[in-house]
């Protein structure tokens, strides 16, 4: 473990380091490609500035995750319950992770406005999928003599399903969340691409075409340790539930 | 009483058994004996309502049923404890299942720990105790099934030697003590020389039983009693007899 830290820290040392030699000796302009050092000083410095627009990003990544959970654990398990309804939606489930989002972006702008439904909605449209389908196959992953078992106890579904069913489920359920926390990024910074007026994406492209190549990467940053945060917020909550492993 | 008659299963085309008769009495100690894959534990699913026979009968009581499902309680040989919950809790699944008074049940339970050397152990989870205390748990929760009827799926056969001698002495304790008709299912000659009070040796598939032992003598018994080594030496022949027919 300590042997894999010290690998990561030096990779990133390593690329960290060639970038900013790179940048200073062929004296490559800050507005082309700036060096991490000034990109790390702006995204400090200009943190008041980015600090709201990272915040509205944030709500909206986690009013998605929300929705997705609110929306995903009940069909999940629905689906868990009757084989047939899992037949008859599996095709549309498929479908909507085969439409690109990308594409669908400036419509939900149309249709849900500037503000942050329309982002909200597209994290959750991301997030949504790798819920429903780990969580779905966690509980079928169950160990048919543990049902045989709670069949002779003479168990309800309901019981089964707390008792059994669910905690069986919950590493892969988990397992689904932190690819999702971590897409939702993507999904929300999408959503404010195609028309925004606050967020980072917002920023980005603003900055992006005023030629603020270094306020760019510095919303990148930002993004990045708000994706890494939630996944290890993620991980935390992981090893706190299922104590067992 | 538990009547199995005329019980056929056929799978994929191959007469697992046919026309099988069986008979446990109120209190009795039966077990099956026989090589593995002979179809014990097709009959014992059908019995637990894994599977359905294709013709035959099960009653209990005299009271003929399509499985034992709500009379039986099942221990097998994997302990089939939940990793998320104590031994306790573990214990009471069947109470808190089957809508019972928790106070009462808890109380059972703990009486049942300590009945079964699992005392200090309550708030132990699955994988800090050894598979012995494993298996003892799992017992006290096919005691808390509170059946009359107990089926036994080669339950010790996962346990080390040493183990599995201090645990038949508490399978002993079904019968003697807790007053339960047992159905066993075992590979383990000695053990059911121990425990049985009739034998049942079964022949490879299709499943028959080739020949009963009555074994009347008191419990516990010990294992060089020479009655019990005579008996053991026959069966083994005629087991061996088999194997050697199968690869003749």
């Amino acid at each position: 473990m300590k042997l894999a830290n010290f690998i990561a820290a030096a990779l990133v040392m390593g690329i960290l380091g060639l970038w900013e030699g790179a940048t200073r000796m062929m004296e490559i302009p800050v507005f082309i490609l700036p060096p991490p050092s000034s990109i790390f000083a702006t995204a400090i410095i200009k943190a008041p500035l980015i600090l709201p627009h990272a915040a509205t990003t944030f709500s909206e990544i986690i009013l998605g995750i929300f929705l997705a959970l609110c929306t995903a654990v009940p069909l999940a398990i629905a689906m868990f319950a009757k084989p047939t309804l899992e037949k008859a939606l599996a095709p549309f489930l498929v479908a909507s992770q085969a439409v690109p989002v990308f594409a669908i972006a400036p419509l939900l702008v149309v249709w849900l406005g500037y503000g942050i439904a329309s982002k909200v909605f597209m994290a959750w449209i991301i997030i949504f999928f790798p819920i429903t389908i780990s969580l779905l196959s966690g509980l079928k992953s169950c160990d048919p003599e543990y049902r045989v078992m709670f069949r002779l106890m003479g168990a309800s579904f309901y019981d089964t399903l707390i008792l059994l069913y669910w905690p069986w489920a919950l590493p892969q359920f988990f397992a689904g969340l932190r690819v999702g926390v971590t897409v939702a990024t993507i999904g929300a910074v999408i959503g404010e691409w195609v028309g925004a007026q606050q967020g980072l994406g917002f920023l980005m492209i603003q900055s992006n075409a005023r030629l603020q190549v270094d306020l760019v990467f510095a919303a990148i940053l930002w993004l990045t340790a708000m994706g890494l945060g939630m996944w290890s917020l993620v991980g935390f909550l992981e090893k706190k539930i299922i104590k067992w492993k | 009483m538990l009547q199995v008659s005329g019980a056929t299963k056929i799978y994929n085309g191959q007469t697992i058994f046919s026309r099988l008769d069986l008979s446990v009495a109120s209190g009795q100690f039966k077990v099956l004996v026989g090589p593995s894959g002979c179809g014990k534990s097709t009959l014992f699913d059908s019995l637990t309502n894994v599977i359905n026979l294709d013709q035959g009968t099960i009653s209990w009581d005299n009271k003929e049923l399509i499985h034992l499902g709500s009379h039986a309680a099942y221990m097998q040989q994997k302990d089939l404890l939940l990793p998320w919950f104590s031994l306790m809790e573990n214990a009471l699944l069947p109470a808190k299942t089957g809508n019972q008074n928790m106070g009462q049940m808890r109380k059972r339970a703990k009486k049942l720990f300590i009945r079964l050397g699992l005392k200090g152990y309550e708030s132990h989870y699955p994988k800090e105790v050894s598979g012995g205390m494993r298996q003892r748990c799992a017992l006290v929760r096919t005691l808390m099934f509170n059946r009359d009827l107990i089926l036994l799926d080669e339950p010790l056969s996962a346990l080390d030697a040493i183990t599995r001698r201090s645990l038949q002495s508490l399978l002993l304790l079904l019968q003697t003590e807790f007053k339960k008709t047992i159905l066993m299912i075992t590979h383990d000659i000695e053990e059911a020389l121990l425990l049985a009070d009739e034998i049942c040796l079964l022949s490879p598939i299709p499943m028959v039983i080739k020949e009963r032992f009555v074994l009347d003598w008191p419990k516990p018994r010990r294992f060089n009693d020479p009655r019990l080594l005579e008996i053991k030496e026959h069966m083994l022949a005629r087991l061996e007899k088999d194997l050697t027919c199968e690869t003749g």
